[in-house]
């Protein structure tokens, strides 16, 4: 390939607290009726004044200490200024120089790492929706959204790939549900993302140079296009693979692509143009003066650090060496929280009656078990049960494997010989017998019995 | 005397005491509303009948025994302070229609105390001002002489407290305007501590300076007030409980910038300042007079404020879009507008670090000046204004000259301590103040100096007058 990919990734994650940023609205607003959870802070009327929500600050220093990230102990929030109509208050609350949390990183399958600049707090803003009232078109304002916690993930350009973002997407997303303080569901806006995307020539890596180059030391491209809209991880695979195949046709063309903001238009399958950005926004950044700056004592941050419960990756890694899984098992019960806490649950019950960690993780991949529908131990009794069932046949099986036996003495006689591919066609005519499904490898150990 | 002149003290003993009903104060202030608010312009918006209601409701409260702060006392609130169902302009034609949905904080607790809200007094629009001509509905007049400016921005509140129209004005001080309008119009002037007093519903000039105080006619009433409106509040992250340790007057030490005296002030307002000294350091037995402590980066005061407080209007102004409320941004007038432009200006990439970073340097400059004196001394005497009060129309073509006029105020809101503006006595018949400055929570002892001062002049021959309307 002719350019590098440099993709770097802002997301966004709606916080799952009761109450909003600011103020004391509930912050659910998922269909809910427009503009009923309101007062006058997240309305932006004269004189409101903002008190920041201690949960909300918590979590995002869980998410950042989680993502590996430091906690300065000196902290504050600024105001972001810009007009908007979905911005009461014409400003934003963010953080802007002094973040909660620094440095982090996501480690992918492959041991690369992504670097995370930043993860800081800020307020979410109201909806608008545009439509036509009779006959004449008009936006709305639904302020039901507006105060919402918001906590904003920066990582540094190190991605490739879109299939790279697409794996830290779905690691954030399951670390962030871990952490159960957001839903984290696309769909319905609670992870937003904005990828920025930019191709620089391959020569750019030092010749020889095996090892992957930290970003610090690499020429990033004079250019980037920040691309928005995107509400799937479908999609932001989609749209990171046509800018790139766009960027590269402009740049084979020997023209640089335009700074600017695209939107992903699922319909076109493309990336549409929305704004040139001739230069940087000016948001007028200073420090927010209706709220004091925040100091965190050490004791603070041991405090949040201990109410982290085992995260993905080391319960991934645990389940593997204390249950003996294999990494397909080990992932797919360690995908959620409540997967792999049922399933340690039913290894303990198990234990007391005989069925072992990988009886239970088949049972569990295999059969498709809704875990919020059942308890543990009622999930061994019908492990238990499946298995009597079978016990219960093995007369009726004990009588096909002795006809069959009888009928094939040629295949008996081949097997004796040294033929192992007899015994496998004994087994099919067992099964073939037999009405019900059964483990081949159970029938292989009777039938080998029998013969000898 | 008439009803409408007592002090809070006297009222509450007169209406403790059935000498008089609620609603015979609140008639007797809205009689004086009357006769003078054509000729002042101090009031914006008379509330005549819910406060007669109110003053009802307080009669039967008193009549059960039932004792509060503030029973039955008439009051009027600078309009910047939300009213719920009361019109709360901001003195700016963005917002002529506006009507709050809720109270602010400290209107619940005026209103808790058993006020009566009598009406919302004129200002310079947004707060912006030193005069009360930049208000949209017209200047204010000072009670003392008409053709002469009140000072601002609480320019009807301090007038309504000074022409007898209420018993207790509230107002706000983002850089001197309630000790200047106090100053001009020869009545007490409170600027607490930042973060004494809730700002929450009081329309934000300049978040890091807005302090949210009150004009009453003696430093006793200023010191009850206070202690209605100050504490805790959970809509206002900026609030801090805290008390200065109190001492007995005779071991109080005052300091005195020599700078104050020598800079730039008026002759007469020298004079009087001159004799004001002397009263402490002969009349009140305080021997620690200390002449000459320094504040070394006061005169970067000005300049260091008239950068942080645009910037943070420029930001606190842009709610108003005219979409959720108000009028849209056209209806601002020339000092807000200019004011959000130098604001945006000095906040843009590129002159941030050279303007309000800086600015925000001088400030902490600003505030170990402070920190440093009052290792030395418990409260330091100082001038309000560099001159008496002067002629409408003199200063409304020369913004410039118009800032000059809060050179000595301003530093107490960039250093978040409190100031009390009381008399000294007048000019040509104009008035003339002095503040008493004090480190942060130090309320209390500037009540007492104040009292000390009132007591020890209180036989003087301008204290007896009155303005004539």
């Amino acid at each position: 390939m002719k350019y590098k990919p440099v993709i770097g990734l802002e997301v966004h994650v709606e916080l799952k607290t009761k109450s909003k940023m600011f103020c004391s609205c509930f912050a659910a607003y998922f269909g809910e009726k427009p503009n009923t959870n309101t007062c006058p802070v997240c309305l932006g009327l004269p004189g409101a004044l903002p008190v920041p929500n201690q949960k909300a600050i918590e979590w995002c220093v869980m998410i950042g200490l989680s993502l590996g990230c430091k906690i300065p102990p000196f902290s504050k929030f600024d105001r972001k200024n810009y007009f908007y109509p979905d911005l009461p208050k014409g400003y934003q609350i963010s953080q802007y120089d002094e973040p909660f949390c620094l440095n982090g990183t996501i480690t992918l399958k492959s041991g690369k790492k992504i670097g995370i600049r930043r993860v800081h707090m800020e307020e979410d803003t109201g909806k608008l929706l545009h439509e036509r009232i009779n006959g004449e078109k008009v936006s709305l304002i639904d302020f039901n959204r507006s105060g919402v916690p918001l906590v904003e993930i920066v990582t540094e350009p190190d991605f490739e790939s879109a299939k790279e973002v697409v794996e830290y997407l779905k690691k954030l997303q399951q670390i962030v549900r871990y952490l159960d303080v957001s839903d984290a569901d696309m769909e319905k806006g609670n992870m937003r993302l904005e990828p920025n995307i930019s191709l620089a020539r391959s020569t750019w890596q030092i010749a020889g140079s095996k090892s992957y180059e930290p970003h610090a030391t690499r020429h990033l491209p004079s250019y980037k296009v920040e691309v928005k809209n995107i509400n799937s991880f479908r999609f932001v695979e989609k749209a990171i693979e046509y800018e790139i195949k766009r960027q590269e046709e402009i740049l084979d063309s020997g023209k640089t692509p335009v700074q600017e903001t695209r939107g992903w238009d699922e319909k076109k399958g493309q990336t549409v143009s929305q704004r040139i950005k001739e230069e940087a926004n000016d948001y007028r950044y200073f420090p927010e003066p209706d709220i004091p700056p925040i100091r965190f004592t050490q004791d603070q941050i041991s405090e949040i650090k201990s109410q982290i419960g085992e995260l993905p990756d080391a319960k991934f890694e645990r389940f593997k060496k204390e249950f003996n899984l294999s990494d397909y098992d080990g992932e797919i019960l360690t995908r959620e929280k409540p997967m792999a806490e049922f399933f340690e649950e039913a290894v303990k019950v198990g234990k007391k009656h005989n069925v072992n960690p990988k009886q239970i993780a088949n049972f569990l991949i295999n059969r498709d078990v809704d875990v919020n529908a059942t308890l543990p131990a009622q999930l061994i009794q019908i492990i238990l049960n499946s298995t009597q069932t079978d016990q219960i046949d093995e007369k009726e099986l004990g009588k096909i494997i002795d006809k069959v036996l009888k009928e094939n003495l040629k295949a008996v006689s081949d097997y004796k010989n040294g033929k192992q591919n007899a015994i496998m066609f004994l087994i099919g005519q067992v099964m073939k017998n037999f009405k019900k499904r059964l483990d081949a490898s159970s029938i292989k150990n009777i039938l080998i019995s029998k013969i000898q | 005397m008439k009803l409408n002149e007592l002090t809070i003290k006297q009222a509450r003993e007169g209406l403790k005491t059935k000498k008089f009903s609620s609603v015979e104060l609140t008639k007797a202030c809205l009689e004086q509303i009357k006769k003078h608010n054509k000729s002042l312009n101090a009031f914006i918006t008379v509330t005549e009948k819910e406060a007669l209601e109110q003053a009802k409701a307080a009669d039967e409260l008193i009549s059960s025994g039932q004792d509060l702060p503030l029973l039955g006392i008439p009051i009027a609130l600078k309009d910047l302070f939300s009213t719920k169902g009361i019109k709360t302009t901001a003195g700016s034609k963005v917002l002529e229609n506006y009507i709050p949905t809720y109270d602010a904080t400290v209107v619940r607790k005026l209103k808790d105390a058993g006020a009566i809200i009598i009406g919302k007094t004129n200002l310079d629009a947004w707060a912006h001002g030193s005069s009360g001509e930049n208000s949209d509905f017209g200047p204010t007049k000072n009670p003392w002489n008409k053709e002469y400016v009140p000072g601002g921005s609480s320019s009807g509140s301090a007038v309504s407290v000074a022409s007898d129209m209420c018993i207790a004005s509230t107002g706000t001080d983002t850089g001197g305007s309630i000790r200047l309008p106090a100053s001009f119009c020869n009545v007490v002037g409170l600027k607490p501590t930042y973060g004494r007093v809730s700002r929450y519903g009081i329309i934000a000039m300049a978040s890091s300076l807005d302090s949210i105080g009150h004009f009453t006619k003696t430093v006793e009433d200023s010191r009850l007030f206070l202690s209605v409106t100050a504490g805790k509040d959970s809509m206002d992250a900026t609030i801090l409980e805290k008390e200065y340790n109190a001492k007995p007057l005779n071991k109080i030490k005052i300091g005195v910038d020599p700078d104050f005296l020598s800079k730039s002030l008026e002759i007469e307002t020298h004079n009087l300042l001159a004799k004001a000294y002397n009263v402490f350091k002969n009349d009140l037995g305080i021997e620690d007079f200390i002449p000459d402590v320094s504040l070394p980066h006061q005169e970067y005061g000005i300049a260091c404020y008239y950068i942080i407080q645009p910037a943070e209007v420029s930001s606190n102004l842009a709610r108003y879009d005219g979409i959720r409320y108000g009028n849209d941004r056209s209806f601002f007038g020339d000092e807000a507008k200019r004011r959000i432009m130098l604001g945006t200006y000095t906040l843009s990439a590129g002159y941030y670090d050279a303007y309000y970073k800086r600015a925000m340097q001088v400030r902490t400059l600003i505030k170990q000046d402070f920190d440093t004196a009052f290792e030395k001394v418990d409260a330091i005497i100082a001038p309000v204004s560099p001159t008496p009060p002067w002629k409408i129309g003199e200063k409304v073509n020369d913004p410039l000259k118009m800032y000059l006029s809060d050179k000595f105020t301003v530093t107490a809101n960039l250093a978040g301590i409190p100031g009390l503006s009381i008399p000294i006595g007048l000019s040509n018949g104009l008035p003339v103040g002095m503040q008493i400055l004090g480190p942060q929570f130090s309320e209390g002892l500037l009540f007492q100096i104040g009292r000390a001062y009132e007591d020890a002049t209180k036989e003087e021959e301008w204290r007896k007058l009155k303005p004539k309307l």
